[in-house]
């Protein structure tokens, strides 16, 4: 059993690297775009509200936390904090996916929407045009790539639940809850980087 | 098989991340040229190697695990050096006259 853990776990990271490979490809091309108009990038980003997206860090970390507890849980064979961390670690990643909802929603009014057929409009600074709806691509593939990394994390959890409720776990054989842990927290990692880097520029004011 | 990490653990951790949270959100509000996204990075990669190290049990894995999980990042700076190497070092030689 131990050796299957760990082959199991080995297997999960090999696939998170991939993972690592697919957001890092963004996350590359995001820093060539935005070496070349630092200043659009920034004028352009105060569009994104810091506060929702400290927010939403605050409450991707708890989710990780309570994760965390829940693998412990299912380590320690108690298995009904097992399925409540389960629910909160779901609640908290519903909560993510709500806060997201308004977001992008405010995005829609702003018409800051450059996808195909959208919904754009930048008279405010029509020199930064372009620019801004290139910074906005980036946003809306990187932080959509992540919600929809967050809704199949939510179905992953609902069947570790299901599978916690017949009682499947035990601490001889609790692999399954490690190796959807480790996916979650892959998924809080992204958007710990995303967060300063899609909403922390632009938003500075000259104090030094 | 993992030892049990205590709540303990896992609890200060989280504090920690919380309080790197705010900190990267309010360094963002001043404006330190540069710096701003040295920092901003600097703290992320820390929040992200406390996450690997203790929430993903990385810390009490076999060497081969770790081994693979730190060349996977090893690589994925490789890629980013490389490409961003080549963007921005564009430029820097003067095209010759019969290019």
């Amino acid at each position: 059993m131990g050796q299957q853990f760990d082959s199991a776990t080995f297997g999960m990271w090999v696939f998170l690297l991939t993972e690592i490979m697919f957001f890092g490809g963004m996350f590359g091309a995001y820093t060539v775009y935005r070496s070349m108009y630092p200043e659009a990038f920034a004028s352009t980003s105060a569009y994104m509200n810091p506060l929702y997206g400290a927010l939403n860090t605050a409450v991707l970390i708890v989710s990780s936390l309570t994760m965390a507890l829940a693998v412990r849980s299912a380590h320690l064979d108690k298995q009904k904090a097992l399925q409540i961390f389960l629910l909160i670690t779901m609640f908290f990643g519903l909560c993510f996916l709500v806060i997201k909802g308004f977001e992008y929603h405010e995005h829609w009014v702003d018409m800051k929407v450059p996808l195909i057929g959208g919904h754009w409009n930048y008279s405010e600074a029509p020199q930064f045009a372009h620019q801004a709806q290139i910074l906005f691509i980036f946003y809306f593939f990187m932080t959509g790539f992540h919600a929809i990394h967050m809704i199949v994390g939510l179905g992953i959890m609902t069947t570790i639940f299901i599978m916690a409720r017949k009682g499947r776990f035990s601490p001889i054989y609790y692999t399954p809850v490690e190796v959807s842990g480790l996916y979650w927290h892959f998924v809080d990692i992204v958007w710990i980087f995303l967060f300063p880097l899609l909403y922390l520029i632009g938003h500075t004011r000259t104090i030094l | 098989m993992n030892p049990v990490t205590p709540v303990r653990t896992y609890v200060i951790i989280w504090l920690i991340l919380t309080i790197m949270t705010f900190t990267t959100y309010a360094v963002a509000q001043i404006d330190l040229g540069q710096f701003n996204i040295v920092i901003a990075l600097a703290i992320a990669f820390f929040k992200m190697s406390l996450v690997i190290w203790f929430f993903m049990h990385v810390r009490t894995d076999n060497p081969l695990t770790k081994l693979f999980v730190f060349a996977g990042f090893f690589w994925m700076a490789i890629f980013l050096v490389f490409t961003l190497g080549d963007y921005f070092s564009r430029g820097w030689m003067p095209l010759g006259k019969f290019w």
